[in-house]
């Protein structure tokens, strides 16, 4: 009996490595010669991407971290974060250092300000003319000389069709609308948030005029009371789940929640919306810049481009991966929009400290706004706080007085 | 000879506070005191004021779920204290089983008792009442924090009340004092420092707490905790206000604290915190 147990257990390790290695590794690219150079001196690089942010191997897809070991010899040390800020207070802190970093537009333009990020040298990445210029060169990065498209999407409105009207949909409005009390999800991240205020009320997404932004932050106090939360990843949850029915949230994941759930629909609105961009970067104190080079080279293959926008779903700047994709996800207009659409978005840009530290302290305000808070709060906390301690100190000389009478 | 080598054995400790409790401290304090050029500002800290509905909002919450702690928790911990030593340990076994599973798995499961399709909410349909609006509210939040918490109030209360010898209350019901006399007398008493610790352990992490605040009070009922995340992993990147937020925090905790030692005055500090 033990015996057999064992062969079992056996068995079933067999199994599970098979099904490990049945991940591909191997993949064609444009020139093999070119990833030989640092064969055998092993070296490592280290990779910090979002998280689900690269195909990893599974579900039989390939695995691009270890296709690149494979290919090169060279180390991949990879490890993810969950917001552009988070990166950024990563970096500025200087504990680590990192040779690819994979940040949006805003980000990176933030980073060239400062200079935590430095010029690629575009002879090692061959790959990049693959890329479409309207993602190559950009607001945040003109020349196009410190970032490398990886992705771009762009932000829209995903509603319940059983519970809103399509037409409604075509408009930020959408999230204003009184019927849909309680029904509304919002962004908890201030530029997100602030964009979709600022766009509804006709302005620029990158507004630096104070007045237009508190007259901004007046609109998102108004629509408070409607939101039911204001929440990140958790829309996957609550839209799937219809507890909520509108929300504003990136194509790419709209196109994973129509998926579950069909009665989900996506549109961007009429008035214009955010289009972002994922760049990869190389950050100023990085160790292996040649090394960083080709695996951004690599990124930038075809074949690894589109098994990359398979698995994440966003959408490809790369033009030769598009041909690659399946018919029907190059027609799908949440990913693709027509290029009347696309004209009309705009990318963020980096604001000036004074404007996104105004953006901050409103968006404090915004959340910390409480319809009920009466003025008379704070004194009443004081006057509590005062009886409470003279209250102690009467208490105790009461009982000074017992003890000395006895 | 002896307190030489007991010295030596607490020296791992000391080097592990100094360097992870001291040193993170007086950054937080060097941090909130000066601008990102280093000198020296007052600036951050008296920013902090703008928030003091913040703060307000965050002690009330606190002092709310350390009340229902301390009303939920006390005769708990002195009915389980009389119990036979089999129940007290089955009745200690339930109060630690929760506190197996990660704490924010534990929240985000009250997310979805307490959500518009959720399990309560269900549950209310079929005797034809609600929905109501449970999530997103301050009521959550204060939840959150005392289903979190509640073991602390309970542990220190609990183990107070051991050492409480039934022969005293004996003594007491000889000497002619009725049950209310014994119980506010004797028990409240001699219970105190398991009192001011559980209040303690409740109050300070609560009034810091800032993921039960994002996960049951739907991102729009701030809180301090909140606002000094937002300072190191926002948008506005600001460690110099976040490390100004965290020092009055940090003041008014050890205001609360003094205050409560002020109830103990010279009474046996055994079991107590600070």
């Amino acid at each position: 009996m033990k015996r057999l147990v064992s062969f079992a257990l056996c068995l079933m390790l067999l199994i599970a490595f098979s099904s490990v290695a049945l991940a591909e590794t191997s993949v064609e690219v444009v020139d093999e010669d070119y990833y030989t150079r640092f064969q055998g001196q092993d070296i490592s690089i280290s990779v910090y991407n979002w998280g689900e942010y690269i195909s990893d191997g599974s579900d039989d897809m390939l695995d691009v971290n270890a296709a690149f070991e494979e290919l090169t010899g060279i180390k991949v040390l990879y490890t993810t974060f969950a917001t552009n800020e988070e990166l950024y207070a990563k970096l500025k802190s200087g504990g680590a250092s990192y040779d690819i970093i994979i940040p949006s537009d805003y980000m990176v333009a933030r980073m060239i300000s400062e200079e935590m990020i430095q010029p690629l040298d575009l002879e090692n990445i061959p790959n990049a003319q693959f890329l479409d210029d309207q993602y190559r060169y950009t607001d945040f990065d003109p020349e196009g000389a410190y970032s490398i498209p990886y992705t771009w999407g762009t932000v829209g409105i995903i509603y319940n069709t059983q519970y809103v009207d399509e037409e409604d949909a075509h408009s930020w409005d959408l999230l204003w609308d009184e019927r849909y009390m309680g029904e509304i999800l919002m962004f908890s991240n201030p530029r997100d948030c602030f964009s979709i205020a600022l766009k509804r009320l006709g302005y620029s997404m990158n507004s630096t005029n104070e007045n237009e932004l508190r007259e901004a932050c007046e609109s998102l106090k108004d629509q408070k009371a409607l939101v039911q939360a204001y929440v990140m990843d958790e829309i996957f949850d609550k839209m799937e789940g219809e507890e909520a029915m509108i929300a504003p949230y990136y194509a790419g994941d709209a196109i994973v929640m129509t998926d579950e759930n069909p009665n989900l629909a996506f549109s961007i609105p009429d008035e214009g919306t955010n289009r972002f961009i994922d760049s990869i970067c190389i950050p100023a104190n990085a160790k292996q810049k040649e090394a960083a080079e080709m695996y951004i080279n690599f990124l930038c293959e075809p074949e690894v481009a589109a098994a990359n926008i398979d698995f994440i779903g966003y959408s490809t700047p790369n033009l030769a991966a598009y041909e690659l994709l399946d018919e029907q996800m190059q027609q799908n207009e949440i990913a693709y929009p027509s290029q009347e659409t696309l004209d009309k978005t705009e990318a963020f840009i980096f604001l000036p400290t004074k404007t996104s530290t105004l953006m901050d302290k409103l968006w404090t305000e915004l959340l910390s706004n409480d319809e009920n808070y009466s003025k008379w709060t704070i004194p009443a906390f004081l006057l509590a706080g005062i009886l409470f301690s003279v209250g102690i100190n009467v208490r105790r000389m009461l009982l000074k007085k017992k003890e000395d009478m006895m | 000879m002896k307190s030489k080598y007991s010295s030596l054995f607490s020296l791992p400790y000391l080097i592990w506070s100094l360097i992870f409790i001291i040193v993170p401290m007086g950054l937080v304090v060097v941090f909130a005191f000066t601008t990102e050029g280093g000198q020296f500002t007052l600036d951050y800290v008296s920013q902090v004021g703008e928030y003091t509905n913040v703060l307000v909002r965050s002690v009330w919450l606190a002092a709310i779920a350390t009340v229902i702690c301390l009303l939920i928790g006390y005769p708990l911990a002195y009915i389980m204290s009389r119990m036979p030593g089999f129940q007290q340990r089955t009745m200690l076994m339930l109060i630690m089983l929760p506190m197996w599973m990660n704490f924010l798995l534990r929240t985000y499961a009250w997310m979805t008792i307490l959500e518009k399709n959720g399990l309560l909410n269900k549950l209310f349909g079929l005797f034809g009442l609600g929905p109501f609006d449970m999530i997103n509210t301050q009521g959550a939040v204060v939840l959150g924090m005392v289903y979190n918490y509640l073991p602390f109030m309970i542990l220190p209360l609990y183990s107070i009340m051991t050492k409480i010898d039934n022969r005293t209350i004996e003594a007491a019901q000889d000497l002619g004092a009725n049950t209310k006399n014994v119980f506010t007398r004797i028990v409240i008493p001699m219970s105190m420092p398991g009192i001011s610790t559980g209040i303690t352990m409740v109050f300070v992490p609560s009034v810091s707490t800032f993921i039960i605040s994002r996960m049951l009070g739907g991102g729009g009922n701030l809180l301090i905790g909140d606002l000094i995340d937002l300072q190191f992993l926002g948008n506005a990147y600001n460690p110099h206000l976040g490390s100004a937020i965290s020092l009055v925090l940090m003041v008014l905790i050890l205001l609360c604290m003094s205050i409560l030692n002020q109830f103990n005055g010279d009474e046996d500090r055994e079991g107590m915190l600070l």
